[in-house]
């Protein structure tokens, strides 16, 4: 079966895909075309169109800006061409909204010094609020109930958090115990079917 | 004109701005300062212009807006630049005063390219009504123009983004699609007659509109421009209320939907539907459209809310006046989803 690679490191969009419709139409019907991009959202644009188009595609991640996108057309058989690439490549789902949930339970984080621990636990906030992809959904009860508060030193991450899309939820209960229901300062209140059920939903569950 | 008169393009326009995922992170940790209660838009709205107030009957609008090009005329980069960055003007109501350029340029590149960028843009800033006042120029590797702008306003007549109401309908004044066909231009695809409807729309200033708008009561308004079509509505629904948005009455430009089909891609688009997903449904719309949706537009047209027993005339006086406006859609109370779009009635 004939395979085709197309170097497209360093080329804007739509350079990548243009250049991979053209080495798909030098297939002429079936084969396997891989190409190599620097950014994630050339490798979103790939599968899209792949997508589309039918093809079986996946896309891995070779390296800090090297992704590799595989594409195989026709009537080749997508198991020949796994077995083609030297590493088992990565499905890329078309829904990237695998459900991420991240449950607080405490306003410290770990056990030992709780100043510390208080200390942890904004840092872990913050660096949370940096990352490409964030969680879908933030759970704080119990203890973690002052982190939504008003004066927490969590709020603004909280916010920001909450500005780009992330569910914030708070235990109402928590906060009635807390005294704390009218400072709820960030995201919703919620109760314990729904802790339940965004736990029991979830892909990958976060606890720090 | 000679070929070496002409400009490079790499992603041009408003495909070159930053994600809006992006930007929020950074604008939500900066300092805010102590209130002033003369700035009547600026502080936590995502506005397109900052609004003061300097009297009872009078505030100044201020806005910039500059970016790489994105056609390979310089003369016609200077337009569409000087058109976007005024744009914002006619947004929030206002009238344009005064502009000062904004230069980007490598010292190496003929000053013949400059000068005819700079004539673009200040032929815009005449029609405009307004003065070109100065400028600031930086040697850089790549060309970039644009203006910093000021208008006035009365603190009544201010129309802001996000106080659209449950029924309103949603009015579009240019056609969607200019990202795309910019796009396919740059390898070779778009015919001369595309290009030629996509410049024409790019090049037109959003004054008409906006004056038009003033005889009729527009609850919020925004220029759809680098976020697209989506982003900018949910600017406008500011999570409170939600929209239903009829694929069929877009306006857009037919060869665009067929560039999209062929997959000729901004990633300023990718990062525009990444930043929605999850917010908008759609129902029964082509893949084309879809991407026509979240296509960042360079001077892009204005979209307004409106409520439904004004629609008829403004839309009337939008359309005899020569503007391809459509009536695209309905605001509505907050729906399970932020923005539907259905591809048949």
């Amino acid at each position: 079966m004939m395979k085709l690679t197309v170097d497209a490191m360093g080329d804007a969009c739509p350079i990548p895909v243009v250049k991979t419709k053209n080495a798909i139409k030098e297939l002429g019907g079936s084969g396997v075309v891989v190409t190599s991009v620097d950014n994630e959202i050339a490798v979103q644009n790939l599968t899209k169109m792949a997508n589309q188009k039918g093809y079986t595609v996946s896309s891995q991640k070779l390296g800090d800006r090297h992704f590799e996108v595989t594409m195989v057309i026709g009537d080749a058989a997508p198991d020949t061409a796994a077995s083609d690439t030297t590493k088992e490549p990565v499905v890329c789902t078309p829904d990237r909204r695998s459900k991420t949930v991240v449950v607080i339970s405490s306003d410290k984080m770990g056990n030992g010094d709780d100043t510390l621990g208080a200390a942890l636990m904004k840092a872990f906030i913050f660096a949370l609020s940096q990352q490409d992809t964030l969680p879908d959904t933030i759970l704080f009860y119990n203890g973690g109930a002052r982190l939504t508060c008003e004066n927490a030193p969590t709020l603004e991450d909280l916010q920001s958090l909450e500005a780009q899309g992330v569910e914030i939820l708070t235990c109402g209960t928590c906060l009635n115990h807390y005294g704390l229901t009218d400072q709820l300062k960030v995201g919703g209140i919620t109760n314990m079917y729904a802790i339940v059920e965004k736990q029991t939903e979830a892909d990958k569950i976060i606890r720090p | 004109m000679s070929s070496d008169e002409k400009l490079f393009c790499t992603g041009g326009g408003c495909t070159a701005k930053l994600g809006a995922g992006v930007l929020s992170r950074v604008l939500s940790r900066l300092p805010k300062g102590p209130m002033d209660e003369n700035l009547l838009v600026g502080y936590d709205s995502r506005d397109d212009a900052a609004v003061y107030r300097i009297s009872e009957d009078t505030a100044i609008v201020q806005t910039l807006d500059f970016f790489p090009p994105m056609v390979d005329d310089p003369y016609i980069f200077g337009q569409i630049a000087a058109a976007n960055a005024l744009s914002d003007i006619y947004a929030m109501g206002g009238t344009v005063k005064t502009a000062l350029n904004i230069v980007c340029f490598p010292e190496t590149m003929d000053l013949n390219i400059l000068g005819a960028i700079m004539q673009g843009g200040a032929e815009k800033v005449i029609e405009a009504g307004g003065i070109l006042a100065g400028g600031h120029s930086i040697a850089d590797q790549s060309v970039k123009y644009g203006l910093s702008v000021t208008g006035i306003v009365h603190p009544d007549r201010i129309r802001q983004n996000n106080t659209g109401k449950p029924g309103d309908h949603l009015i579009l004044t240019k056609r969607l699609g200019v990202g795309i066909l910019c796009t396919a231009n740059r390898v070779g695809e778009a015919s001369e007659e595309a290009m030629a409807e996509a410049i024409a729309s790019m090049t037109t200033l959003n004054k008409q509109a906006s004056e038009i708008a003033s005889a009729y009561p527009v609850h919020a308004c925004t220029d759809v421009t680098g976020f697209g079509l989506i982003g900018h509505l949910r600017e406008m629904l500011d999570g409170r209320l939600s929209a239903a948005l009829y694929a069929e009455d877009i306006p857009v430009f037919p060869e665009a939907l067929r560039h999209a089909d062929e997959f000729l891609l901004t990633a300023a688009g990718q990062r525009n539907r990444n930043n929605a997903e999850g917010f908008v449904r759609f129902e029964n719309v082509p893949f084309a459209m879809e991407e026509i949706v979240f296509d960042p537009q360079t001077s892009g047209g204005l979209l307004f809310a409106v409520p439904g027993d004004a629609v008829y005339g403004f839309l009337s006086a939008l359309q005899s006046s020569g503007l391809p406006a459509k009536d695209i859609g309905v605001i509505t109370e907050k729906q399970d989803i932020d923005i539907l779009v259905k591809g048949n009635k």
